[in-house]
């Protein structure tokens, strides 16, 4: 009897209550910190208060400052990320497809992956020095690499019996890649493009905290000099919310692009 | 021209040092019906995939329809084998945006008793509905001749014998020329013109079924199909 009563209570509290728990524990950290910091037990210039940074963030939109940088960095973040996950891509491919192109390429990608793209910065800046071309090029080496292996990795490993199945129905080579080794592969590449998201924005913030005249990390490394601890931590936070958001946006594309995973029963 | 569909002549297959088939020769007349029994490892989905012109044999010749055509036979593998990105409807189509192969590919459905389940996705079939959509696939170019590997291994009885009864009945009505391999001696008792059993990589045994046949005599040709299989394990045993 009694369990009878409490199901369809727990289930009426579950939707809503499943929504909102990820929440809970940044709200309480940011009330937390707002309080401790109205109270004085934490000093300003160790950690300003929330209000503080929201206030200097508004001060920033409205000078135009905040969405020149933002801008800037958004520009650079996705033109090397479409070089570098197009470059990777395409490697990806041809060492997949091909026996030939593995045995002449992949060893030496991967005597290359193993140099960290960052130790590559002060060589970059010396060829092409601090301007764009230098940011874009680091980002889109870092980000290249992730979708080179998954790309590589989901072609190589498409089911055998699969591709045996598309030669006994005859299909064309074209037909063989669309129909079979690319929705495939598919869940493999978005893999190594979420993880090159990540890539690219640590890779961004450090070229421009170390080189640049425009960007959130220059920003940052600028307000650090002036010891402005509001800019400082509102780029911390910036930071913090691009990177949900390019998170976000790779999960509802692989979430539109796998839709057959997850229609109906299965529950793999 | 012979009547002879399928000619297999001295066929030898090696993988390395291992001997799947040994100086198989097999001929197969134009709409007939062929089940093919024998130990498992004994080379006969290795003897299909050659049929299939998915492998060459290492010596010896086959010939479908005079020469070795693809296009003209269609397999049904040991597993569905459907793409799990396609709804059922595309499975069929591969895809295809022609109104005339959808048209053709949901006839074919409904002739597999699916035809309200095009637009599911695999995962979202039962294994005998995910055959019977391997089944239609099969004859979608309208073949003529279809090799079956082992299509219903996975199916309980009753959904079982509804199959056997579909293919019986499809491969009657196109004349289909056709090669059933399965493990079990009443299935092809039950639906093959003749039964070839493969008792190791070197013997072979025929056995030619009744035209119209009841539930005895399918019996005692199981029996006796059965009996050829085991009385070559039993010699097997001896040796060993
Ligand atoms: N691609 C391959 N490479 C190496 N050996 C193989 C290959 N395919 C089959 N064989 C070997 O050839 C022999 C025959 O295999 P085959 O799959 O034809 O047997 P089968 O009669 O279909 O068995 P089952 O009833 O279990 O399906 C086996 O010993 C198997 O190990
Ligand atoms: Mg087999």
């Amino acid at each position: 009897m009694q369990n009878s009563v409490a199901l369809p209570k727990k289930k009426a509290l579950r939707l809503p209550v499943t929504k909102l728990l990820p929440f809970l524990i940044p709200i309480i950290l940011v009330l937390f910190w707002q309080v401790a910091s109205s109270l004085g037990w934490l000093s300003s210039s160790v950690l300003p208060s929330p209000l503080a940074v929201l206030q200097d963030g508004i001060e920033l939109t409205q000078s135009g400052e905040l969405p020149k940088n933002l801008s800037i960095s958004l520009y650079r973040a996705t033109l090397g990320l479409l070089i570098g996950g197009g470059i990777g891509f395409i490697l990806g491919f041809i060492n997949g497809m091909s026996k030939t192109c593995r045995l002449l390429f992949d060893s030496s990608i991967q005597m290359f992956r193993n140099i960290p793209h960052l130790a590559l910065i002060p060589l970059i800046i010396l060829w092409l020095g601090i301007n764009e071309s230098a940011k874009i090029s680091l980002v889109a080496i870092g980000t290249m690499f992730p979708v080179y292996i998954n790309t590589f990795h989901g072609i190589s490993s498409v089911d055998p019996d699969l591709i045996e199945m598309g030669e006994s129905y005859e299909l064309s080579k074209r037909q063989m890649f669309f129909k079979i080794i690319f929705p495939a592969a598919l869940p493999q590449i978005l893999v190594g493009i979420r993880y090159a998201l990540g890539v690219m924005w640590t890779t961004l913030i450090v070229a421009e905290t170390i080189s640049a005249s425009s960007g959130i990390g220059y920003m940052a490394n600028n307000a650090e000099d002036f010891m402005d601890m509001e800019t400082v931590i509102l780029c911390i936070v910036v930071y913090a919310v691009l990177g949900k958001i390019s998170d976000l946006v790779a999960k509802s594309f692989e979430s539109l692009l796998l839709e057959w995973q997850t229609t109906g029963r299965s529950n793999v | 021209m012979t009547e002879e569909m399928i000619q297999v002549k001295n066929v030898n297959k090696m993988y390395q040092d291992l001997t799947a088939l040994q100086n198989v020769s097999l001929d197969i007349k134009k709409g007939e019906f062929i089940a093919l029994v024998g130990m498992s490892g004994g080379g006969k989905s290795t003897l299909l995939r050659l049929i299939a012109g998915l492998e060459k044999p290492t010596t010896g010749s086959i010939k479908v329809n005079g020469d070795n055509s693809k296009s003209i036979m269609r397999m049904m593998f040991q597993e569905d084998r459907l793409l799990p990105w396609m709804n059922v409807l595309d499975n069929l189509s591969f895809g295809s945006k022609d109104k005339n192969t959808k048209a053709h590919a949901q006839e074919l459905l409904e002739l597999v008793e699916l035809g309200d389940y095009a637009d599911h996705f695999p995962n979202q079939l039962s294994g005998g509905q995910k055959q019977r959509v391997a089944l239609a696939r099969a004859l979608m170019t309208n073949p003529e001749v279809l090799l079956l590997d082992e299509p219903l291994g996975a199916l309980d009885a009753l959904t079982r014998r509804k199959m056997q009864d579909l293919i019986l009945s499809v491969c009657e009505k196109q004349n289909l020329t056709t090669i059933l391999v399965t493990h079990d001696v009443e299935e092809a008792a039950r639906m093959a013109d003749r039964i070839v059993v493969m008792k190791n990589s070197t013997n072979y045994y025929e056995e030619t079924c009744p035209k119209k046949r009841n539930a005895g005599q399918i019996g005692i040709v199981a029996d006796r199909v059965l009996g050829e299989i085991l009385g070559e394990k039993e010699a097997q045993m001896q040796t060993a």
